[in-house]
């Protein structure tokens, strides 16, 4: 309602929307603090399947049969489309995708820090599918019933498309665990690897986490990040059982109590370093996008140019 | 050779508009590579020696181009053309897998017995195929050449006598149509865009240009195969009216270098084919005889 | 994968996605980038005999590459036989102040259903 009849009517238009779980329209009024969240979250999320084309593409040309390289690729061109869906979204919120971009390139929005470890065995694609996707997935699921309308029908798009993307990574694994004993090998490593960063995709516990409440108020999250992670170490434990493959953590067992799954210590010290851009590929991810983006500038304008020229000529012969 | 397996579409009209999506999602209902593979495994789908040599080509051809255009994924200019260009790779890559596993049936080989474990001079794919990417008016170049030369060629094979080649040609005749567009699309775009754009659309054409005449050799696999086949020479007018046109429109002269000596037909290939190899086939051949 | 919203979330709520093209009271006026390609929304008809429904939107430098774009991003999964494609700031909106009134008149007129008349209740082919 009421963008023009002043923040009182507009605060209380938008509570009442967010108390009765509907959902708010990019017209709508909506406080400041929201549409700034939103456009953190999604700006961050949209970036986070752009840079994370990366350590898959990386293996587009070297996938090990046809078949395979078919999937890989159309999954690393799913997160391009992707990242277009939520750049579209965000764009609702009054932002363009060309500051989105630049804030990403000028190092002052985020992607998530998973995508800044390398992918140097085929058995990565097989990880990044079960556990990195499936972390997402465990994490996007609830977000299809985000209170921001745009945010939460590209989630749903989303992930219908993704349902493909973890099974793939599972059978990538299934099929490395079954095989010679140096695939098998190599399916661990991976898995050793890419277990306590995925986990830690779920953000900080949520007491170290400052923004999660507001988020929930405003039924943006649906979840904290703790109960996302319990749950999705509770599948992985079963999925790693058909899998034959170990999960590097001695702790991890399901609270008979709580009725919640619970994982050993997670190394929170190198999350932050990450974070702060000392992860093993923050800096290549970096340069890669922007070579792509700078690179590909002279084509932007080029393709610009033509349309100014041909609307110019229709113009003129209208005229 | 089988019939297709066939994906049934719900049929929504019973639904009336409701039943209105823009994210309804299906398979669809096409020849795929694993029908081929699974006829080959049968025994019901036999090339004869000829015929395998001559899908063996194509599928060079698509194979080695859907390598290239992997190499361009999340290097795109625009995220909207990353997902346009692994799209007209994944076509490739799919009339690739089509062909190689018809032609293995001859062998006994599978698509990725072909793909992965034969050595730079069993391949025969032609050079322009081989070419690197370059900047993106290259690959445009080299893009707009390919398909103004697969689509009437596969135009024409799927009235093939064979009856595998006609269904794969079929299929693949639909999704090069699209390919010309875009390639024409962008054609127009760069050589009518900025004074950079058109500079490098002419140089990344003069780049190109000298590979197109080994497309058009005949020789004496493609005289032999009579209806079986598309006799290469035969398609050379039409190309030139379609690109001839194609330039005229965008203002550029075809370019007029002689043509290099191909030879990729009979296994002799540019420089660049041995790296795309090398890399394509590292971990395949890391572990021979491995389950992926 | 999203069981809970898989089809109240189609989104068949035309588009309402378009950007605010008036900057509404609250917007934190983000610093403007370089001006890029402009931005189209994308109707997709899924199958003959269903009306084009809002898929979503892209950037595109004309309406000839916007369809094709619109092909690659939105189709990939066989979505469609047929799409538009509308540059985002030609699309009219209601205006979302009048949400109680615009659309108050329709509210209670329940003579325009077939419910509202019981008597007939139990007649056959009525």
């Amino acid at each position: 309602m009421p963008e023009l009849m002043g923040d009182d009517a507009g605060q209380a238009y938008f509570d009442a929307v967010i108390a009765r779980d509907s959902r708010v329209e990019p017209t709508d009024w909506m406080p400041p603090e929201y549409r700034h969240a939103l456009i953190r979250q999604m700006s961050q999320h949209a970036h986070s399947e752009i840079i994370g084309m990366q350590p898959e593409a990386n293996w587009i040309t070297r996938a090990p049969s046809l078949k395979r390289k078919a999937i890989l690729m159309a999954k690393v061109q799913d997160e391009a489309g992707h990242g277009l869906y939520l750049y579209s979204a965000t764009e609702t919120l009054g932002i363009t995708r060309d500051a989105m971009m630049a804030q990403l390139l000028a190092g002052k929005a985020r992607y998530s820090s998973i995508f800044n470890y390398p992918a140097v065995t085929w058995a990565d694609m097989g990880a990044i599918g079960w556990m990195v996707d499936g972390a997402a997935i465990t994490n996007q699921v609830p977000l299809c019933r985000a209170s921001y309308g745009p945010y939460a029908r590209a989630m749903v798009r989303i992930c219908k498309e993704e349902s493909f993307h973890q099974r793939q990574g599972f059978e990538i694994l299934l099929e490395l665990s079954h095989g010679t004993p140096a695939q098998k090998a190599m399916a661990q490593d991976a898995v050793n690897r890419w277990y306590g960063p995925s986990l830690m995709m779920f953000g900080p516990p949520d007491a170290d986490s400052p923004n999660s409440s507001q988020s929930m108020a405003w039924n943006i999250k649906r979840f904290g990040n703790d109960e996302l992670r319990s749950r999705f170490v509770g599948m992985l434990v079963e999925q790693a059982r058909v899998l034959e493959l170990e999960l590097p953590d001695p702790d991890v067992r399901l609270n008979p109590e709580t009725g919640k799954w619970e994982h050993g210590p997670l190394d929170w010290a190198e999350f932050k370093d990450v974070l702060a851009g000392r992860g093993p590929c923050n800096a290549q991810r970096m340069e890669r996008r922007r070579a792509a983006h700078d690179g590909g500038a002279w084509v932007r304008e080029a393709a610009a140019a033509y349309a100014a020229k041909q609307a110019a000529r229709a113009g003129k012969e209208a005229a | 050779m089988t019939t297709p397996q066939k994906h049934r579409n719900p049929t929504p009209f019973a639904q009336g508009d409701s039943a209105a999506s823009a994210t309804r999602i299906t398979p669809g209902n096409a020849l795929r590579p694993e029908d081929i593979a699974l006829a080959a495994a049968e025994g019901t789908a036999h090339p004869a020696p000829e015929v395998a040599e001559y899908a063996l080509r194509l599928g060079d051809d698509a194979l080695v181009l859907a390598q290239r255009l992997g190499q361009w994924i999340s290097r795109g200019p625009e995220l909207e053309e990353d997902v346009a260009l692994g799209n007209i790779g994944l076509d490739q890559l799919g009339h690739a897998r089509s062909f190689l596993s018809y032609a293995g049936a001859a062998w006994g080989k599978t698509e990725d017995d072909l793909a992965y474990f034969r050595r730079e001079s069993e391949f025969r794919s032609a050079h322009l195929f081989e070419q690197p990417n370059g900047d993106f008016a290259a690959t445009m170049a080299r893009q707009f050449i390919a398909a103004s030369w697969q689509y009437p060629l596969y135009r024409e094979l799927s009235s093939s006598s064979d009856p595998m080649l006609a269904a794969i040609a079929a299929k693949a005749v639909k999704e090069v149509d699209y390919h010309l567009d875009h390639s024409t699309q962008w054609l127009l775009r760069l050589a009518g865009g900025t004074d950079e754009s058109r500079r490098r659309m002419a140089a990344g054409l003069d780049l190109m240009w000298p590979f197109v005449g080994e497309l058009f050799e005949d020789d004496p696999l493609t005289a032999q195969l009579g209806d079986a086949a598309v006799v290469p020479s035969s398609l050379k007018a039409e190309f030139d009216r379609t690109t001839g046109a194609v330039l005229a429109e965008a203002g550029l002269a075809v370019p007029a270098h002689p043509m290099a000596t191909g030879g990729g037909r009979r296994g002799r290939h540019s420089e660049h084919l041995g790296y795309l190899l090398a890399e394509m086939q590292v971990l395949a051949r890391e572990f021979p005889g491995a389950s992926w | 994968m999203c069981p809970a919203e898989n089809s109240a979330a189609a989104p068949a709520d035309g588009p309402t996605d378009a950007p605010v093209s008036r900057d509404s009271g609250t917007t934190p006026a983000p610093a403007a980038g370089a001006p890029g390609w402009p931005l189209w929304e994308v109707f997709v008809r899924s199958n003959r005999g269903l009306s084009h429904v809002h898929a979503g939107s892209l950037h595109a430098p004309d309406a000839t590459m916007a369809l094709r774009n619109a092909r690659d991003l939105y189709t990939r999964r066989n979505e469609g036989v047929s799409i538009w494609v509308v540059p985002s700031d030609a699309i009219a909106a209601s205006d979302p102040d009048a949400k109680g009134s615009f659309f108050e008149s329709p509210q209670g007129k329940d003579y325009r259903h077939a419910t509202y008349y019981t008597k007939s209740e139990g007649v056959k082919h009525l």
